[in-house]
């Protein structure tokens, strides 16, 4: 059994974020305002995997995500992997893939859209999946995974 | 066509049926421009950009259906300038209008106005991301000149990178298989992502940077624009080019006797004023033609068939 498992199977209740990319993995902690919660985390990084030579893993405890946090996930870091843990028991494991479309999560980087001037929810859609490339609903400007500021 | 509200935002919301049925509507009124169909109706020209051409262009089309016009040309005169967001400008004044008609300086300002107002708008440009009307026309004055739509030869002159009237053009040409030939200085050449654009729809197009008599020659429409100095990084190659990308009534000797010249106007030195004398030279008409699209769309957004 690999250390990253063990890992996941020692969590009671909470969740683990697995198959991060290495430089990827301090950017969820930014992205989930771990380094402000009270209960145990642990940060992995490096660690061997079969699928991706290394990766990054983060175990939460005591801490579920809802849909809006995992989309922010998936804007940012594609296919990783959310495993939710009840009472040592794994009670839901997902790849985290792109939706349709992004609302309320990234900023419209076009200085003159008007999601920049007005109270209001941007709303991206997501045209290429894999790239994590995204056009604004409302300005139609173009941006890369790489261009991506969160609100 | 936002369905749930008639609202006209980008030419994107429009099929081919319904841009040919829209053509359609335009060549009756053109026929027969003074009707009154919007009798009892309160069109609003909300203008937070001026644009006295498009404006008057609107108000006209209005006035010629028999409806009335409210609003304003410059947004120094309203309550944006005290910090009123767009949403409340438009929730106000839908209290007193059938359909707003609407210029922003902000991109997207229409779609998010077609979201939160309960009557239809219509966009008359929203900074440099989309102006459906003007593409409607330029449609309207290619099928009128070449009596068709299909398999045009159009060359787009100028600048090609800022244009957002040649960006639309691709994108309403893409049901009518064109060729393009687009003709551009280095600095302003189409885009990559609307040479992808074209790629993708199946968009036949050649580039060049060369202008003249022997390039043109097989055109069917040329449709020019303005190359502006505010565009270039480098000064000296404007300097360079600023000459290269004028048509002069010599450089249509070799052209096709039905090529016809288009320009989305204001036009300031890019054609010059001997090919106004050309029966080639179509764009004041062009700009005449925009009452009757514009009359079309105005009964679409209301959903006042004739």
């Amino acid at each position: 059994m690999g250390k990253s498992e063990l890992l996941v199977a020692a969590l009671q209740n909470g969740t683990v974020i697995d198959h991060i990319p290495t430089d990827k993995v301090f950017d969820i902690v930014n992205l989930l305002k771990l380094q402000e919660m009270k209960t145990p985390i642990t940060i992995g990084n490096y660690l061997s995997s079969h699928r991706m030579g290394r990766k990054g893993i983060i175990k939460i405890s005591d801490r579920f995500f809802t849909d809006h946090e995992v989309d922010k996930m998936a804007v940012v870091v594609p296919n990783i992997q959310l495993t939710t843990i009840r009472d040592y028991e794994v009670v839901d494991k997902k790849s985290v893939t792109m939706p349709d479309e992004i609302n309320g999560i990234v900023k419209c980087p076009n200085p003159k859209c008007i999601t920049n001037h007005e109270p209001m929810l941007t709303r991206f859609f997501v045209t290429d999946k894999e790239c994590g490339s995204l056009r604004c609903r409302y300005c139609n400007k173009e941006i890369t995974r790489d261009e991506v500021k969160l609100l | 066509m936002n369905q749930k509200n008639r609202s006209l935002v980008t030419l994107e919301d429009l099929d081919k049926e319904k841009i040919l049925h829209l053509l359609d509507q335009a060549a009756k009124f053109e026929s027969n421009p003074n009707r009154k169909i919007l009798d009892g109706k309160i069109v609003a020209t909300l203008f937070f950009e001026p644009s006295t051409r498009t404006r008057l262009s609107f108000e006209t089309a209005v006035n010629r259906l028999g409806g009335r016009v409210i609003g304003f040309s410059d947004a120094a005169t309203t309550s944006s300038t005290k910090g009123e967001t767009l949403k409340d400008t438009i929730m106000m004044v839908s209290n007193y209008a059938d359909l707003i008609i609407m210029r922003h300086y902000l991109e997207g300002a229409a779609r998010y106005a077609s979201e939160v107002s309960p009557v239809p708008i219509i966009n008359a440009g929203d900074g440099a991301n989309q102006h459906p009307s003007q593409t409607m026309l330029d449609l309207y004055s290619m099928k009128k000149t070449q009596g068709r739509l299909e398999d045009l030869n159009i060359y787009l002159v100028g600048d090609l990178k800022y244009g957002r009237t040649v960006h639309s053009m691709l994108q309403a040409m893409r049901y009518f298989n064109p060729t393009f030939h687009f003709i551009a200085p280095s600095e302003l050449q189409m885009p990559e992502e609307w040479k992808d654009y074209c790629r993708h729809y199946g968009i036949k197009f050649h580039e060049s940077t060369e202008f003249n008599e022997d390039i043109i020659a097989d055109a069917d429409i040329l449709y020019m624009t303005r190359v502006q100095k505010e565009r270039f990084s480098d000064l000296l190659e404007y300097e360079r080019v600023k000459n290269t990308y004028i048509l002069h009534r010599d450089m249509l000797c070799k052209a096709k006797p039905t090529m016809k010249i288009l320009h989305p106007l204001p036009r300031v030195n890019e054609i010059s004023q001997d090919v106004d004398e050309s029966p080639m030279a179509y764009y004041f008409q062009q700009a005449k033609n925009g009452l009757f699209v514009r009359e079309a769309l105005i009964c679409n957004s209301l959903d006042i068939q004739i």
